[in-house]
């Protein structure tokens, strides 16, 4: 079944055409790749995808709801969750609080239930420290609870940041250069980690990733786009091969 | 029995001042700065959840002040005395004492609605920019009180003392000693609550990375609504408080260097903590007062004393930390979280 249907996306910045008419289908439980040289628009698709920006023309449909309109938190309460490719984690706050907030769709209970601790409040509250704490448990950084981010090395905040996103229970989870600025040692740590998450968790993952390693050996297919086209679309080993795509990384020979 | 040592604490607190009022072991100056400490508790602690824990740098927290010192002020004497203004009281005076609070909540909601002229600009700026819409918050308020001739203008309003002898008919009690005290323990605990539930760590979210707050399914327009309404709803219960302190009020009382006062108290305490604010308030309001013989010259004492307070400790008298966090023995006698 179709999870995410990306339909003639077209992004303006003023005059700058940062994503011209993709069209893409993401199905459940499908783990894709989404490559392409710098400035090619991955993360613009993504800040679409997860409604930061409106498109200028076309449609984002999730679940067969038209993403049109909806601002971010909305988008995220329907399940589509992300990490950044500059680890956005609030440093200040404990990791656990970090994972806390990110329940924030569905606290489920009002103001006023908050000022007066209702059992109902209380009863909520339980439950959702309940919840972080047993995630952070499953991926073995409970110990770290109470830690902030800022103090962890770079590849454990990564995790964090996937963790973080999980935490919203998403159907969608788009990773954005997970592996960015990560040493090869952390990086197959991280291959092993995304591969995991895919197994156990019952979401597709779209990732956009430079490291080739990365890519190559998690995905199931791989769109490539380029000056916010979709060049070419497929299996790794199509892609390996396609001249487009060889043709968009290495340049034309010809002067 | 541990969750009782604060509320024993706080009642025992209470009795001891208003015990000390009655018999007059102390004399009404001394009674006006313990209520002054109070009501800059709420002043500073209100403006922290703005300045220290959203993020936001708010200047103009005395407009707030000024809404509900007048709405709460023209309230109850319009209620429960015969003024000039506005004729024979509307209600008996005995009901003084009680309708007294509704007064002032009323008042804190007056003030948390034109909380609205901050909240409502905040979802499209932010820093600078949103400085200066408050200072010009700030003065719309001055201006606005000061255009209404009914409510003195630029006289000022006056008559609230006659508000508290109404009270005192009731029942020969120091009464502001008890509304000040129950008010500022009622916002700290409304802070306290707001800032260490899963919707208020939204606020501190919103504070470090208002992008990520967004997409992580934080609201962020409804928490900087809310936010800027509970902080300017508990300034507009500070203000109706200090006006029937002192039994008047005048809107150039309300301007940008009362705004300065809470910002000073904030900076003093340390951004973002709760404990921090209230020693900043007890602290502040003291010095104001020992200083007081330097008349004019306090003026250049207390922004130098701020300059040092910068130079040499820049996070203030708490940093982010509460007291119990730097005293851990603390968490043995209450629960804090």
């Amino acid at each position: 079944m179709t999870l995410l249907q990306i339909k003639d996306l077209t992004q303006l910045f003023s005059g700058l055409c940062a994503v011209s008419e993709l069209n893409l289908n993401l199905d459940e439980r499908e783990l894709v790749g989404l490559i392409g040289p710098n400035g090619a628009g991955k993360t613009t698709v993504f800040n679409l995808a997860s409604g930061f920006y409106q498109p200028t023309h076309g449609k984002i449909i999730f679940q067969g709801r038209n993403l049109a309109g909806l601002k971010p938190h909305q988008v995220s309460a329907l399940g589509i969750a992300r990490t950044f490719q500059n680890i956005r984690l609030w440093k200040e706050m404990s990791v656990l609080d970090n994972i806390l907030v990110a329940q924030h769709f569905h606290l489920g209970y009002g103001l006023g239930s908050l000022f007066f601790r209702t059992p109902r409040y209380l009863k909520r509250e339980r439950e959702i420290r309940h919840k972080a704490l047993e995630l952070l448990e499953i991926f073995k950084i409970d110990a770290y609870a109470e830690e902030k981010p800022g103090n962890l090395p770079y590849g454990m905040q990564r995790k964090v940041e996937i963790v973080r996103a999980l935490s919203s229970g998403p159907k969608l989870l788009l990773l954005d250069e997970p592996a960015a600025g990560l040493q090869s040692a952390d990086v197959n740590e991280l291959i092993t980690l995304i591969q995991w998450v895919y197994d156990q968790f019952d979401l597709s993952i779209w990732m956009i990733e430079h490291q080739m390693k990365v890519v190559m050996s998690l995905c199931s297919r791989i769109g490539v786009i380029d000056f916010g086209r979709l060049i070419a679309s497929g299996t790794p080993t199509e892609i390996q091969q396609s001249p487009e795509v060889i043709k968009a990384y290495l340049g034309d020979d010809q002067l | 029995m541990k969750r009782f040592n604060v509320p024993i604490l706080l009642v025992v607190l209470l009795t001891t001042l208003m015990g000390l009022a009655w018999f007059e072991v102390i004399d009404l100056y001394i009674q006006t700065i313990v209520l002054f400490m109070g009501i800059n508790i709420i002043t500073s602690t209100s403006l922290n959840l703005v300045n220290g824990n959203m993020g936001e740098f708010s200047c103009g927290h005395a407009g707030f002040i000024a809404v509900g010192a007048y709405v709460s002020s023209i309230l109850s004497v319009a209620l429960f005395t015969k003024s000039r203004t506005f004729g024979a009281p509307l209600l008996p005076p005995e009901l003084a004492a009680y309708g007294f609070p509704l007064v002032l909540i009323i008042g804190g909601l007056a003030a948390a609605l034109t909380g609205l002229l901050v909240a409502l600009p905040s979802f499209r700026t932010r820093d600078d920019y949103l400085a200066i819409i408050t200072i010009a918050a700030n003065y719309i308020i001055i201006s606005a009180i000061i255009n209404i001739d009914k409510i003195g203008g630029a006289r000022g309003f006056m008559g609230m003392k006659r508000v508290i002898f109404a009270m005192e008919k009731c029942a020969e009690i120091p009464w502001m000693i008890l509304w000040v005290f129950i008010f500022m323990v009622l916002s700290i605990i409304i802070i306290r609550r707001y800032m260490s539930s899963t919707y208020g760590k939204g606020v501190e979210a919103i504070r470090q990375d208002e992008v990520a707050a967004e997409i992580m399914s934080v609201n962020t327009n409804r928490i900087k609504l809310v936010t800027f309404m509970i902080s300017s709803g508990l300034a507009g219960i500070a203000g109706g408080l200090y006006a029937h302190t002192i039994g008047y009020v005048n809107p150039k009382s309300f301007d940008l260097l009362k705004s300065t006062e809470a910002l000073v108290m904030v900076y003093l305490g340390g951004m973002g903590s709760i404990s921090g604010s209230i020693i900043a308030a007890v602290v502040f309001t003291l010095m104001l007062e020992l200083l007081r013989p330097l008349q004019i010259i306090k003026w250049v004492a207390i922004p130098l004393l701020l300059i040092i307070i910068m130079q040499f400790r820049p996070e203030g008298i708490m940093g982010n930390r509460e007291l119990s966090d730097i005293f851990p023995r603390l968490k043995k006698f209450y629960k804090f979280k």
